[in-house]
């Protein structure tokens, strides 16, 4: 099994720990996992902005960096709901096809594809969930709480594997944090007040943590955060799965 | 219209705005009980979505049996193809009866049409007798929720009001004696109309009868009162048979406010002796979403405002803050096939999160909805030029890891060099409330070669 590690283009400039943490947990696992390097973005911010054209260059640059690959992994729900669910504004070759089909967002990957039943990880913190809505509606990694179906959440799933971690109740369990790529900067007072709307719940909650699929959600959040002077922390559900306590 | 600016200034005062929010949220979760208690509640909503497919993908055949049925109810069929003719519609039917009181019940469709002001110029009333769209037709404004018109007021401001325009007590709030004194004040405008005029929520082909639902008994009073019933209907109104009612029904009220069913489901069919009912069933631009498979689903719609009370956006900017008759998700993608120049900024009112797509009762496609009016938006040239260019840039440096490399890098470096002060200047609107990310000494790509890639060779 041939894996590409795809780390979004923010994630690989700012956030160097959760990429590393996303292949600590795959190589722990004696997967043989690759990070091309000729692989940039997914072409998301373009085409959530309309411009599928000025997309298509990332795109496509996406695709010839994975297409050799057998899964392609990526500790983001958003950027693997685009290629999924949005990579239709490509003409459909079989490389695309394939790669539509193999792209997973690390939870659903551990979950679906390796099926894990163990973790060797200890997080003793109380943690609020943060369901990113792209791979919470996209990918469907957890129930939605407008759906009337039985319960159950991916990532749920591995977190209650991790020791010592206490994962707190939310007055709303999915409510969208606000960043929404560029709607953070177009609708910035909206973006703003959903995100501290959003914290609040985590605080309320007791939270000393906030967890999510979805760097861009908590860069968003920590933002906040950090200008506020708030005491919560935010941290990428790869680093509490791999294990590294900070 | 500038969405992110009248979404700002609705902002602007935080405690109305956390109001507004829970009010809002407190209908949703009320929904979401009454969702839980429907056994197979996901099973209805597919069927309720394959009917309306069904009735679309046939309109033609299901307006004229309609139609035809109609008039063998005694009902007299009017056809208007947009806003001007249904409002020309209305006042023929007025005038050759002499009216110049009209009440009205709920309808969405005659505000979409600009009624109102139209009849007015022409020397009728209209009532709106539903008491959120009196409360806001007193204030002069438009609706800011299409269940829920005045959702944007307290009753502290329907006090105000009523002390001003019904001469309540000054100072008075006490819902049960404002919806009293409006129930008096309306009792009159009731008495004297010469017309009752409503909207219609479900069209029967198979009985030529229509259904409107309300929980006033508003519309009720103003169609057994006055001789004349006037009803406006939008053509995707239409389902076939009588028996799909009950699916509707079932989800509407629930998927609103959570209650059961509407107080009234009231069945026309027909006028009463002696007196005269007119359906008027109008188009204005519904047949061209007919006709684009992309955004057809748009007319599945049943009015319900689940989207609007789910949506985060809408919750915290308020109804008026979209600057078209119907707000929040399905307004932003219906606003577009009116006016796309006008309405450009609502796609983008949408962190795309989804929530709308998964709490409508008829399954609309909402947030793809508004991903694909984007795309339309820059096809048509409507997207700033600035924002183009950006976005041409971006393009480019994310297509190639060539440029991306140096551009990563200079990104890191720059915010750690940058002085705070520069690096948070006006230009910068991430920065106005949050901080940017503290830049690492390096990039995962520059780990990755230093700790992996070189031990592979």
């Amino acid at each position: 099994m041939k894996i590409g590690l795809f780390i979004p283009c923010y994630v690989d400039q700012f956030y160097p720990q959760v990429a590393i943490a996303t292949l600590s947990i795959l190589e722990k696992l004696n997967l043989q996992v690759d990070y091309p390097l000729q692989q940039a973005c997914c072409g998301q911010p373009m085409a959530n902005t309309g411009c599928t054209d000025e997309a298509k260059k990332a795109a496509k640059n996406y695709v010839s960096s994975f297409k050799h690959y057998d899964y392609i992994v990526c500790p983001s729900g958003s950027c693997v709901s685009f290629v999924r669910n949005h990579y239709d504004f490509l003409e459909q070759t079989n490389a695309i096809e394939h790669i539509r089909k193999n792209t997973y967002e690390l939870c659903e990957f551990l979950v679906d594809v390796l099926k894990i039943k163990t973790l060797e990880a200890s997080f003793p913190y109380k943690v609020g969930l943060h369901n990113c809505c792209h791979g919470h509606r996209g990918l469907r990694l957890a129930k939605s709480s407008e759906r009337v179906e039985p319960q159950f959440s991916k990532i749920r799933y591995l977190l209650e594997k991790v020791k010592d971690i206490e994962l707190v109740t939310l007055q709303k369990e999915d409510e969208c944090c606000g960043f929404g790529g560029t709607f953070a900067v177009a609708e910035e007072a909206v973006s703003c007040k959903m995100g501290l709307d959003r914290i609040a719940d985590h605080e309320q909650a007791g939270a000393g943590f906030i967890t999510g699929v979805d760097m861009s959600c908590l860069m968003h959040m920590d933002g906040l955060i950090k200008r506020q002077h708030k005491s919560i922390q935010v941290k990428h559900i790869a680093e509490i799965l791999a294990g590294e306590i900070s | 219209m500038n969405h992110p600016d009248l979404a700002a200034k609705f902002i602007k005062d935080n405690e109305r705005t956390n109001w507004h929010n829970q009010s809002l949220w407190f209908v949703r979760q009320k929904r979401d009980t009454a969702a839980k208690s429907v056994e197979n509640w996901e099973q209805l909503r597919d069927i309720a979505a394959k009917i309306k497919a069904h009735s679309a993908s046939q309109l033609d055949t299901y307006l004229e049996q309609f139609e035809k049925n109609a008039m063998a109810n005694g009902t007299k069929v009017h056809w208007a193809k947009d806003a001007l003719e249904h409002n020309q519609i209305v006042l023929e039917i007025l005038k050759s009866a002499n009216v110049t009181h009209l009440v009205k019940s709920k309808s969405m469709l005659t505000e979409e049409c600009h009624m109102n002001p139209f009849l007015e110029k022409e020397g009728i009333e209209v009532i709106d007798t539903d008491l959120g769209e009196r409360i806001v037709q007193l204030r002069n404004e438009p609706p800011s929720h299409i269940v829920l018109p005045a959702i944007h007021l307290k009753k502290e401001d329907v006090g105000e009001l009523f002390h001003q325009k019904l001469g309540t007590d000054k100072g008075a709030s006490d819902p049960n004696y404002l919806t009293e004194a409006a129930r008096q004040h309306l009792r009159e405008k009731f008495l004297l109309a010469e017309a009752g005029l409503t909207g219609v929520n479900f069209g029967i082909a198979e009985t030529g009868g229509f259904v409107v639902c309300t929980n006033e008994g508003n519309a009720d009073l103003g169609t057994a009162l006055p001789p004349i019933h006037i009803a406006s209907m939008g053509i995707e109104k239409l389902i076939p048979k009588l028996q799909d009612l009950g699916v509707f029904l079932r989800l509407l009220a629930r998927s609103a406010t959570g209650q059961p069913i509407t107080t009234y489901s009231s069945h026309y069919h027909g006028p009463r002796e002696g007196k005269q009912q007119h359906l008027i069933i109008v188009d204005n631009g519904r047949s061209q979403l007919l006709g684009k498979e992309t955004y057809q689903k748009a007319l599945s719609c049943i009015r319900c405002g689940a989207c609007l009370n789910t949506c985060p956006v809408y919750r915290r900017s308020g109804g008026h803050s979209y600057g078209y008759t119907i707000p929040g998700p399905i307004g932003s993608t219906l606003a577009l096939e009116k006016d796309a120049a006008e309405f450009y900024t609502l796609p983008f009112a949408c962190s795309l999160c989804a929530s709308c797509r998964d709490v409508c009762p008829v399954k609309v496609d909402l947030d793809r909805q508004l991903y694909e009016r984007r795309r339309d938006i820059v096809k048509e040239g409507l997207l700033p030029i600035k924002k183009r260019i950006a976005m041409w840039v971006m393009g480019n440096i994310f297509g190639s890891p060539q440029l991306w490399k140096p551009t990563g890098w200079i990104l890191r470096k720059s915010l750690s060099i940058i002085p705070k002060k520069i690096l948070y200047s006006s230009l910068n609107t991430w920065g106005k409330q949050r901080e940017l990310p503290e830049p690492p000494k390096q990039s995962f790509r520059q780990w990755y070669k230093s700790n992996r890639e070189m031990y592979k060779k």
